[in-house]
C-alpha cells in the first residue's frame, strides 16, 4: 500500500527514512519463555475443566454437529449473512509494538502514515459507491493525535460523507484516554455522540495477560480491554469479540478467553444497551511479524474449525459467529458454516492489516456468495447490527436514526 | 434411528439419508442414486460420519503418508489444444515447453537425495517423440541410483500414447517399463468418463473403456495402479457416480486399485477457466470434502482413499482425514502441473509438518511405500 503523508500538525517531524525498509522496524527479541498457569488458578476454573473434556472427548464431526445445532436455534438457520464495508486504517503509526504486528510503523519510520479527512470522505464514496454500508476504521496507537482529531474526524464523516461508523478497538480507546486524560467512558460518550456508532472486537488477542505478556507487553491487559467494551456498551453502542489464537497459547487459555467473554455478555445483557453483536477468531499470520523468528506451530484446519465451534458452544450467548476468510482462505471459511459459524464477515473492499502479513484471500461479492450458496444457504447482504439489508434500502438503520443519512 | 448409531459420530439431520445409512451400517452397496443423492445432500457432517466410520472399520486411525518427488519429465502435450482444462501442456515450439533429458531428470530426483524418500512419482506430457525407451533408460538410472525407491509412473493416456507411438500392444510398452524398473502406476488422465464431458474438455483424449482397460492389463501383470476423477467443471452428479460406478466395476473384476483419489479441477491459466468464467476460482471446501467422503462411500471395494493437498490445500486436508479420508499423498517434492494452474499451496510440505497435521487430527501417522507397506509410524 502507498504511504501517505502525514499531517504536518500533529505528527512527529521524520528524522531519516529508515534504512531497513518495511521490515527494519522490528526489535529483535528471542522467544520469551511461556508457561501457562496451572487450571486451578485460572478463573472460570471449573469450566475450563468442562469444556477441556468436551474437547478431548467429543470426535470432531459431533462436536461440529453441536455446535451447528446451536447456530440453527441462535441465527436465522436459511441465511447465511456478510457485510459490505471498507476497512479504513486511518493511521498505521504505532507505539506498542506487538510482536505479532506486521501493519505498523514506528513514530520515526518513513513508512508511518496518517491520512487526512479529505483521504478518508474519498475512500468512503467510493466505498458507498461499491454498495459498502460501513466501514471499519482502525489504526496504530498514535500518541501525536489528540482526541479533537477523531472527534473532528467523526462529525467531517457524519456531515459529508454519512456512513456508519464502526471503529477504534478498545486499545486506541485506551490511547485517547490516555493523550486526553479523560476516563473512558467519557471519551466514548463524546466519540458516540460525534458519530462512532459501533466498536470492532480487535485487541482481543488472547485475554490472558500471562499470553499478553508474551506477545504484546505494551497493550492494555485483558481487564481493561473488557472494561471498554463494557463501557461501550453502557453508553449504548455495540461491539464484537475476537480471538487471534495460534500465538503460542493453550487450549486452557483460549477457553479462559471464551469464559471472560461470556461472562462480559451476560453483564452487558443485563444492562440491556449495547452488547456483543458477535464472535470472531481467526489464527496468527506470521510473515513479516517480529513473532515470525519464533517459528510457533501455526493454526492448522483442525484448530479453525474446533475453535470455530467452540466459540459457539461456549458462547451461548453470542447471537453470530464469523468466519475469517481473510486468514483461513475460502476452503476453510465455507467449512466453519457447519462448524457454528452462521455470517461470512466483511467483504472487505480494502483490507491492509492482514495483508501486510503476507496472507491475503481477499475475494469477490460474488464468489462469497457463491461459496454460501454452495454450502446450502441464501446469502445476504447485512448491517453492523446484522438486521439484513432490504431491498430498496438507502441507509444503515441502526445509525440512520440519530444522524439521517443523505438520499442515495 | 438405527441400532449401531453409537458407533457414528453424528445422525443425518436429511432425512433423505437415513436409507444411505442404514445400507452403509449392514454393510450393503449403495446404487446409482444413492450416489447422487448424497451429491445432493447440505448434511456434510453427517456423510463425512457415515465415510469416517467406514474408513474407520478398514484403516482403524492410520492415517497414511509417503515421502515421494513428483518428477514431470516433458509438459509438451499432443493434446495441448484439446485438453481444455490443462495449464501444464506445451505445444513443442511453444514457450515454456521442456523436455528434460536424462541427466536433468536425474538431477530432479537428486535434489532429494538426502531425504529418506520412497516413491519417485513420474508423469507428464504425451510427447510425440519420445519413446518407451526414453522412460526405461530413467527408471533404471533411479533404480540404480536409489535402490529401494520405488517407481510410481506414467498414466494410462501415456502408456497408450507410447503404444501408439511405437505401434504396439499396452501390453508390450507394460511389460518393458516394468522389467525397467516400474512398480505401480498413478491414476490421471481419468477426468470424468461421460462421453459429453469429455467431448467438452477432453476431446481427444484416451476414452473411458481404454483408460480402464489399461489399468486392467497393468492389474493383470501385476502392477497396481491408482484411480482418480477430475471434479468441480462441467460435470453433473450422475456423471461423477457414473465415473465411480465404473471405476468400482473393474476393482471388482481386478482388486488392482490401491488408492482412489478425487482430483479438484484449478480454472486458472487455461482455456476452459476463462470459458467459464471461473478464473480466480476454485472448488469448494465443501464439494472437496464431499467428493472424499462420497468416494469413500461409494468405492466400497477400494483401500485406501486419498486427498491431494496440494490441491485441496494442507487445511482442508487434515479435515478430510475425518471425512472418510486415509491417506495424505506425500512430501512432494516440486510439483509443477497443480501449480500452472494456480493452486497456491507450497510445493511441498515437510515430513514433520505432516506428522504434525495427522497427529493433530486425533490420528495415527503412517509412512508408507509406494505399495502402502507400513514402513514406520512416527
Amino acid at each position: 500500500m502507498k504511504a501517505l503523508p502525514i499531517l504536518s500538525t500533529v505528527a512527529p517531524r521524520r528524522q531519516e527514512p529508515s534504512a531497513a525498509g518495511s521490515m527494519g522496524h522490528h526489535t529483535d527479541t528471542p522467544r520469551p519463555e511461556y508457561v501457562p498457569a496451572p487450571v486451578e488458578a485460572r478463573p472460570h476454573a471449573a469450566e475450563i475443566v468442562h469444556w477441556l473434556d468436551v474437547l478431548h472427548n467429543t470426535p470432531m464431526l459431533e462436536l461440529g454437529a453441536r455446535a451447528h445445532a446451536l447456530r440453527l436455534e441462535r441465527a436465522d438457520p436459511q441465511t447465511v449473512s456478510y457485510i459490505v464495508d471498507r476497512n479504513i486504517n486511518y493511521t498505521n503509526l504505532c507505539i506498542t509494538d506487538c510482536r505479532f504486528c506486521a501493519f505498523y510503523r514506528r513514530p520515526k519510520d518513513a513508512e508511518a502514515y496518517v491520512l487526512s479527512y479529505e483521504e478518508i470522505g474519498q475512500k468512503i464514496d467510493e466505498a458507498k459507491e461499491l454498495g459498502a454500508v460501513q466501514i471499519l476504521m482502525q489504526g496504530g496507537h498514535n500518541p501525536y493525535l489528540p482526541l479533537d482529531w477523531y472527534l473532528g474526524l467523526l462529525r467531517y464523516i457524519k456531515e459529508h460523507h454519512p456512513i456508519h461508523v464502526h471503529g477504534f478497538s478498545a486499545s486506541e480507546i485506551e490511547m485517547m484516554s490516555k493523550v486526553s486524560k479523560l476516563p473512558i467512558d467519557e471519551v466514548l460518550t463524546q466519540l458516540h455522540q460525534a458519530g462512532l456508532d459501533s466498536m470492532p472486537g480487535a485487541g482481543a488477542e488472547i485475554l490472558v495477560d500471562a499470553v499478553r505478556d508474551f506477545i504484546a507487553p505494551k497493550k492494555i491487559d485483558s481487564a481493561r480491554w473488557l472494561e471498554i467494551h463494557e463501557a461501550a456498551h453502557a453508553v449504548g453502542m455495540h461491539t464484537t469479540a475476537t480471538m487471534m489464537y495460534g500465538v503460542g497459547e493453550v487450549w486452557e487459555d483460549r477457553l479462559e478467553h471464551l469464559l471472560k467473554i461470556r461472562a462480559s455478555q451476560a453483564r452487558s445483557l443485563e444492562r440491556g444497551k449495547g452488547h456483543f453483536t458477535a464472535f470472531i477468531a481467526w489464527s496468527f499470520q506470521p510473515l513479516h511479524t517480529e513473532m515470525e523468528r519464533w517459528n510457533l506451530p501455526l493454526g492448522t484446519g483442525m484448530d479453525y474449525l474446533r475453535m470455530t465451534a467452540l466459540g459457539r458452544l461456549v458462547l451461548d450467548n453470542f447471537e453470530n459467529v464469523q468466519v475469517s476468510y481473510v486468514t483461513q482462505g475460502p476452503k476453510m471459511a465455507q467449512l466453519a458454516l457447519t462448524f457454528g459459524a452462521n455470517d461470512f464477515g466483511s467483504l472487505m473492499i480494502e483490507e491492509n492489516v492482514v495483508s501486510a502479513a503476507g496472507i491475503d484471500f481477499i475475494m469477490p461479492e460474488s464468489e462469497i456468495r457463491r461459496l454460501i450458496e454452495d454450502a446450502g444457504y441464501t446469502p445476504r447482504r447485512r448491517y453492523q447490527d446484522y438486521n439484513l439489508v432490504r431491498e430498496g434500502e438507502t441507509g444503515c438503520p441502526c445509525c440512520s436514526a440519530r444522524a439521517p443519512l443523505a438520499p442515495v | 434411528m438405527i441400532g449401531v448409531a453409537g458407533e457414528l459420530a453424528v445422525q443425518p439431520r436429511d432425512a433423505r439419508l437415513h436409507p444411505i445409512f442404514e445400507k452403509v451400517l449392514e454393510g450393503r452397496r449403495l446404487d446409482f442414486e444413492d450416489g447422487v443423492l448424497l451429491f445432493e445432500s447440505d448434511d456434510l457432517l453427517a456423510i463425512g460420519a457415515l465415510a469416517d466410520y467406514v474408513n474407520r472399520r478398514k484403516n482403524g486411525d492410520r492415517v497414511f503418508f509417503v515421502a515421494n518427488q513428483h518428477i514431470n519429465p516433458t509438459n509438451v502435450c499432443i493434446l495441448r489444444a484439446t485438453c481444455t482444462f490443462c495449464s501444464f501442456a506445451r505445444t513443442p515450439r511453444e514457450d515454456g515447453a521442456y523436455t528434460m533429458s536424462l541427466e536433468e531428470a536425474m538431477h530432479e530426483a537428486e535434489l532429494v537425495r538426502d531425504s529418506p524418500i520412497r516413491e519417485f512419482h513420474i508423469v507428464g506430457g504425451l510427447h510425440p517423440r519420445l519413446k518407451v525407451e526414453y522412460y526405461a533408460e530413467l527408471f533404471r538410472a533411479l533404480k540404480q541410483r536409489f535402490p529401494g525407491v520405488e517407481i510410481k509412473a506414467l498414466t494410462a493416456v501415456e502408456i497408450a500414447h507410447l503404444a501408439r507411438v511405437e505401434k504396439t500392444s499396452v501390453d508390450d510398452v507394460l511389460i518393458r517399463l516394468r522389467e525397467a524398473g516400474l512398480d505401480s502406476m498413478p491414476g490421471g488422465g481419468a477426468e470424468v468418463f461421460s462421453k459429453g464431458v469429455r467431448a467438452t474438455i477432453a476431446q481427444r483424449k484416451l476414452a473411458a473403456e481404454d483408460y480402464l482397460d489399461v489399468h486392467r492389463r497393468a492389474h493383470a501383470m501385476g502392477i497396481p495402479t491408482n484411480c482418480t476423477m477430475l471434479y468441480g467443471h462441467v460435470e453433473t452428479y450422475r456423471d461423477r457416480i457414473e465415473h465411480l460406478s465404473m471405476l468400482r466395476e473393474l476393482q471388482d473384476e481386478t482388486h488392482g486399485f490401491l488408492t482412489y483419489i478425487p482430483l479438484a479441477y484449478h480454472p486458472d491459466n487455461n482455456e476452459l477457466g476463462a470459458e467459464l468464467g471461473r478464473e480466480g476460482t476454485a472448488t469448494t471446501g465443501f464439494d472437496d470434502l464431499k467428493n472424499l467422503a462420497v468416494g469413500r462411500l461409494f468405492l466400497d471395494n477400494m483401500p485406501h482413499i486419498k486427498t491431494h493437498w496440494i490441491m485441496n490445500t494442507a487445511k482442508v486436508s487434515q479435515i478430510a482425514l475425518h471425512f472418510g479420508v486415509d491417506d495424505l499423498e506425500g512430501t512432494v517434492v516440486r510439483e509443477r502441473i497443480y501449480h500452472e494452474a494456480g493452486a497456491g499451496t507450497p510445493q511441498g510440505m515437510t515430513f514433520n509438518e505432516i506428522i504434525r497435521l495427522i497427529k493433530d487430527a486425533g490420528k495415527r501417522p503412517m509412512e508408507r511405500d509406494a505399495l502402502y507397506n507400513e514402513v514406520r509410524e512416527w
